[in-house]
């Protein structure tokens, strides 16, 4: 495996049981990505996407082959190696935001902080950066309920980005937003992508944030059916 | 440790009213269970001093034959006054104790009693002895309030009591009541006449004899002598509190039904949160916890109700148990029907050592029920929280 690569695939097979019998939700795959992709897994319902994200998130292991991230390989991290690598690493966006419902906005921004164990004043001056990148900073006191969709995906980009992660993963982040939402989320996330060369992979269908990758990996049936790679791709 | 506290002081508060209803129950454990075990501490001091101030004083000595659950060792529980001790009785240090039984004829009704002699000028017990010195055509004796009203006897009555002397014979004569005395102290009052001990020992004809003597100071360097069992404080004292232990036990079991009450609700609560809670608890563990450290934080989240509780019951419960500690609690029915020392009005009494001890058996209990359910979390998928679907 090559080390310019900040996640390496390699023969990747994923099943689960069901029954008697296994569900085979990947099936050998193969990829690498670099240093500030803005990359998507493209596929209709059970194509293996979200298993995918889950993986490379040290959320779930390999059944077979290899999954290195940042140099870690996946299958083979303790359960507090994992946790390490998603709380220094990796920012996760979900399609429901996955928001802390008692906590403000803030306090939201501030949880990955807290896991590292920041000094306050850094933290306070890390959440206020994360909040302007999406533009949130009049909401700090506001709790999720009180929130439309799009302001709260924005909030979790915000919580996501905060700690400034290799690699964000975000999985169908705009299924629950409206057009405009979705656009202006995709924006933010474009941007936060070139600023802070930060690798995002998305698992996701919709077809407006597959207009914003610029690498599209097409599953089917737990295998890379397609990649497109548009090197030139001017999003903003 | 201080993020997960920081977090779940977070969850709890806004969890809002689910909250605030664990910790009011919680915490009316707390004071329930603080306020019954201080009664029962107030109960075992008060009863202590009442029972030194009106009875054993500080110690006893006792005839060799004398056992106050016999009534029928008492004629042969009396010996002559040894001359040791004779010296402690004239500097008020000690006094002699005669006892007979007899037979009081109130209305003309018979009441068996225990006749007791004792000095009038005696100053180490509480009985208004001094009444006793009172030059009257017949015995001056003073009763206790209980006997009076179970024999309607009042100050100034005359009643006749009957009595067998050192040889046997029966005798009978007039006592005048001449005081009635208040005292929590039941077995010196019930079915019990005080008369002067010199004239108790000139009806049983056994001048200078007695059956026990009570002395003023605790006297560790006391020994047994000659016929005269030494009864320390402790042993006095030992019934008393072997009853008011199995009095504790048996109020324990109340407030410990109010406290599992308690400790039910958190549990649910936890058991409730932990389903309602997946896709949160799938959030932690994706922005960097591991399982166990989950675990941890609904296991502190669950335990700091009784943080709460405890910072509640010191709102409302400290001016409470203050005020009951000052105005006391009286006892629904009358302390006589008890037969045992207890106050009609009892005193709270709260150290240190109990508001720690409860606390931290409200808090261990509390983390306990908390952790059970919480560790269902260290079994779970967390690709399958995240998404909240039930496991």
């Amino acid at each position: 495996m090559d080390n310019h690569f900040i996640i390496e695939i390699e023969k990747l097979v994923k099943t689960f049981p069901m029954g008697k019998s296994k569900f085979t939700a990947l099936n050998g795959v193969n990829l690498t990505f670099g240093e500030g992709e803005f990359a998507g897994f493209i596929g209709p319902s059970g194509s293996g996407k979200t298993t995918l994200l889950n993986i490379i998130g040290s959320l779930d292991a390999p059944s077979e082959g290899k999954v290195k991230v940042l140099g870690n390989s996946i299958g083979e991290l303790t359960s507090r190696q994992s946790a390490y690598l998603r709380k220094v690493n990796l920012g996760f966006i979900f399609q429901s935001y996955n928001l802390l419902a008692v906590h403000t906005v803030f306090e939201n921004v501030e949880f990955p902080l807290l896991l590292l164990n920041l000094p306050a004043s850094e933290r306070k001056s890390m959440v206020m950066d994360a909040l302007e990148w999406v533009g949130l900073t009049d909401k700090i006191r506001s709790k999720p309920p009180q929130l439309s969709g799009g302001e709260c995906q924005r909030v979790a980009i915000a919580r996501a980005m905060v700690k400034k992660p290799s690699i964000v993963l975000a999985d169908e982040p705009t299924a629950n937003l409206d057009a405009a939402n979705s656009h202006n989320i995709l924006q933010t996330m474009v941007w936060l992508n070139r600023e802070m060369n930060t690798t995002f992979l998305f698992a996701t269908h919709d077809e407006k944030v597959i207009g914003y990758l610029k690498r599209k990996i097409y599953l089917l049936d737990g295998k890379v059916d397609k990649e497109e790679l548009l090197p030139n791709k001017q999003s903003l | 440790m201080k993020t997960a506290i920081k977090l779940a002081y977070r969850n709890l508060i806004g969890a809002g009213l689910r909250t605030w209803l664990n910790v009011i129950v919680l915490s009316f454990s707390f004071v329930i269970i603080i306020w019954m075990k201080g009664i029962l501490a107030g109960w075992d001091r008060q009863a202590k001093t009442d029972m030194i101030e009106w009875e054993i004083g500080g110690g006893q000595y006792w005839h060799q034959n004398y056992d106050p659950f016999d009534p029928f060792t008492l004629q042969d529980s009396h010996a002559q006054i040894p001359g040791t001790f004779k010296a402690e009785i004239s500097t008020g240090n000690m006094i002699p104790v005669l006892i007979a039984q007899g037979t009081l004829y109130p209305e003309g009704r018979m009441q068996p009693v225990l006749i007791k002699g004792i000095p009038a000028k005696q100053q180490i017990l509480s009985l208004p002895t001094q009444r006793l010195d009172s030059a009257i055509d017949a015995i001056p004796a003073i009763i206790g309030k209980y006997m009076a009203e179970a024999n309607r006897l009042e100050p100034g009555d005359r009643v006749i009591l009957r009595w067998r002397d050192a040889n046997g014979t029966f005798d009978a004569s007039e006592i005048s009541i001449v005081d009635i005395f208040t005292t929590n102290v039941p077995s010196v009052d019930m079915a019990q006449v005080w008369i002067p001990l010199g004239k108790m020992q000139e009806l049983l004809m056994m001048q200078d004899e007695a059956t026990l003597f009570t002395f003023k100071n605790r006297a560790d360097d006391l020994n047994e002598t000659g016929d005269w069992k030494l009864m320390p404080l402790e042993s006095l004292v030992a019934d008393l509190e072997a009853m008011i232990k199995s009095k504790s036990a048996g109020q324990s079991v109340f407030y410990n039904i109010l406290l599992l009450l308690a400790l039910l609700a958190v549990f649910d609560t936890q058991v409730l949160t932990i389903f309602r809670r997946q896709k949160e608890i799938g959030t932690y563990i994706a922005l960097g916890y591991t399982r166990h450290q989950v675990v941890g934080l609904f296991t502190i989240e669950g335990a700091m109700h009784a943080v709460l509780a405890a910072l509640l019951a010191a709102i409302y419960g400290l001016p409470f148990l203050l005020w009951q500690a000052n105005a006391g609690w009286k006892l629904p029915m009358d302390s006589s029907d008890y037969a045992i020392t207890i106050a009609s009005t009892l005193y709270p009494v709260y150290s240190a050592g109990l508001i720690i001890s409860t606390t931290l058996l409200v808090l261990f209990a509390t983390a306990m029920v908390s952790y059970w359910p919480s560790r269902k979390i260290a079994r779970m998928n967390p690709t399958e929280a995240l998404r909240g679907k039930l496991q």
